[in-house]
């Protein structure tokens, strides 16, 4: 990977290392994202690939090295994780909206908390997005009321309503009915599309191959392989991703 | 073999007997020979117990007269002549009787405060509610006290009956529920030395008994202070009631806090809600509708415990119901008990509100987390 403009680096991890207890569980990570890149990560449960996209926005704090988000470094200064999770958007598997809320409200309330947007406006901002992700129909029922897939829909609105400059996805269909999972990975392709920087942890090949720009394989906390997605799966290197592969792409 | 179905099977109706009057009966009262054996007995002691207990409450009961004269009959029942009597005391205490008017008003608006603020279709019940919370009890302190604006000053010593009782518990239930969250987050937090203090503070209100903390409050803390300076003795109990079961409701909310998952912290972090946003915003409004059984039942007892105030010198209701008891003009048979029964009515009412309101509250909330 050749160094090109560094003004064009959103994320810059070096050298870094974070342990759970006794448990290494990422192991001298080194990255860079430039923008409108879309990256996913695979490997096997347990590889740290979760793990390494929530030291992203601080939702895990690493032991050493240094992860540089937006030129902001991420350390102990509360100031820069917010400064960071303002412009890091972030799906989960299990959704993670919040059920009290309606879906509208789901939406316009870090806006409006966080961005100081006023009511009307995140309103308006919030339905623009929600009508992208065609829930617009539904955004005065909880999210008790919507199937999995239109949860999940809704919560890549509510990140999308705070204008990220980077989306991470943490397994999004993994929890997801099959019928389901095509909706959420077209929202994603759109997304794509349009030129948003993306990190996914997912086991949708299909999706990896269409959409990303390369592939991460992680095993035991450490970046066993990385390559374009042709490449990758034609023409994998190491013995461990040839048998992930193998695994998940025999059925 | 193969199957491919022409038409889909319309939903039906359950068969007819689990519906209706007789389906019901069926279904509930005589399931079994066990359950009809069961639902027999229960009727025989309702036979038994039930008619008596009417004669005595109602049919046989002396409502009117000016003294024990009424209630002296051979097989008198209840002597609500007496509670007829004797109410104003029950609700007032010896509260100046010329001044009982100032007690009505606060009783009046309290009320509708309340009433306004339990119904969901009050409009800005953000500013009532601010109103009741900060504003009412200035209004009430100098209505009930006195000594501002040329109102007589009342001492706290001639409060007493449902006053008493009514100012204990609500004064304990809104310093109690505030409080109570605050410490709950205090023993959640990653900051040791407030983790710390919190817990000390918790298990030690916690591991006392109420009748302790009211002795201590009334007796041995006027020995701590230096000469001289004295408060209130109502005033002592409140606060140590306050702090009291605030210790209960901080690990009511902490209950709460604790069934939130994990992802509904990450989710608020990761949309860039600090602490606080995030507790004020997620957090604490879905943990307390978790726990509004367990924090009605801690208000409930709290209700309930108000009775204990007697042991250090003040009148609550069912004080004020005792002392009279022992007025030569009333002494008749049946006068302790239907003063019991009264003061028991009046308590089993308030409580029995304050839990069906809460199953409605919790039914209403329900609708938005419940799925379909």
């Amino acid at each position: 990977m050749s160094e090109k403009d560094s003004a064009d680096t959103v994320i810059e991890i070096s050298g870094l290392n974070k342990w759970f207890g006794d448990f290494h569980v990422l192991r001298e990570i080194d990255l860079i994202v430039r923008r409108s890149e879309r990256i996913v990560i695979c490997g096997p449960s347990g590889s740290g690939k979760s793990t390494l996209i929530r030291c992203i926005n601080r939702l895990e704090e690493h032991q050493s090295g240094r992860i540089i988000v937006n030129g902001v470094e991420l350390n102990n200064d509360l100031k820069h994780i917010d400064q960071v999770r303002a412009e890091v958007g972030m799906v989960f598997q299990s959704f993670n909206l919040f059920p009290h809320l309606t879906i509208l409200e789901n939406c316009t309330l870090a806006p409006i908390w966080v961005r100081r947007l006023p009511r009307a406006e995140a309103r308006e901002l919030a339905m623009g997005f929600l009508e992208r992700v065609h829930i617009g129909a539904q955004a005065h029922k909880f999210p008790g009321q919507l199937s999995g897939g239109q949860q999940q829909r809704v919560a890549i609105a509510r990140a999308l309503c705070m204008n990220p400059r980077i989306m991470l996805f943490d397994e999004p269909t993994s929890s997801l009915d099959p019928e389901m999972i095509k909706e959420v990975l077209d929202v994603m392709i759109d997304l794509a599309q349009e030129g948003m920087t993306m990190i996914c942890v997912t086991h949708e090949m299909g999706f990896a191959r269409t959409v990303a720009n390369r592939i991460m394989f992680m095993d035991e906390g450490q970046i066993v392989e990385e390559n374009a997605p042709e490449e990758f799966f034609n023409n994998p290197q190491h013995p461990r991703t040839r048998e992930f592969l193998s695994q998940i792409l025999s059925h | 073999m193969s199957f491919s179905r022409a038409t889909y099977l319309p939903a039906r109706r359950p068969p007819v007997s689990r519906e209706g009057v007789s389906g019901w009966l069926r279904q509930n009262l005589f399931s079994s020979p066990g359950n009809t054996l069961l639902t027999l007995f229960a009727l025989y002691i309702i036979w038994l117990t039930l008619p008596p207990l009417l004669d005595w409450a109602l049919f046989d009961a002396v409502w009117r007269g000016e003294g024990r004269e009424a209630c002296l009959a051979e097989d008198a029942g209840a002597c609500w002549a007496f509670v007829v009597a004797k109410f104003g005391q029950f609700i007032y205490g010896r509260y100046t009787i010329t001044e009982r008017w100032r007690v009505d008003i606060v009783f009046i608006t309290g009320a509708l405060l309340l009433a306004l603020l339990l119904s969901e279709r009050t409009p800005g019940r953000r500013f009532i509610a601010a109103f009741a919370l900060f504003v009412y009890p200035l209004i009430a302190y100098v209505l009930l006290n006195g000594g501002m604006f040329g109102l007589e000053v009342v001492e706290t010593s001639l409060w007493g009956g449902l006053l008493v009782t009514l100012v204990v518990a609500v004064t304990g239930m809104v310093v109690a529920l505030p409080l109570g969250i605050l410490l709950a987050l205090g023993r959640r937090s990653e900051l040791p030395a407030l983790r710390f203090l919190s817990v000390i503070y918790i298990e030690l209100w916690r591991g006392v008994p109420l009748i302790t903390v009211l002795f201590m409050a009334s007796v041995m803390l006027p020995l701590f202070l230096p000469p001289g300076v004295n408060f209130d003795k109502l005033l002592r109990v409140l606060i140590g009631v306050a702090l009291f079961s605030s210790a209960y409701m901080a690990e009511v909310v902490r209950g709460g806090l604790q069934a939130i998952p994990r992802g509904q912290y990450e989710a608020a972090a990761a949309l860039g809600l600090g602490y606080w946003r995030a507790h004020v915003l997620i957090i604490l409004p879905q943990a307390l509708r978790l726990v509004i059984p367990g924090m009605v039942n801690t208000f409930i007892g709290l209700f309930k415990d108000t009775t204990l105030v007697m042991v250090v010198g003040l009148f609550d209701l069912l004080g004020s119901v005792q002392v009279n008891f022992s007025d030569a003009n009333w002494a008749a048979p049946q006068t302790a008990a239907t003063g019991y029964a009264f003061a028991a009515l009046i308590f089993w009412t308030a409580c029995f509100a304050m839990s069906r309101y809460s199953i409605r509250v919790e039914r209403r909330l329900n609708i938005g987390t419940r799925r379909e």
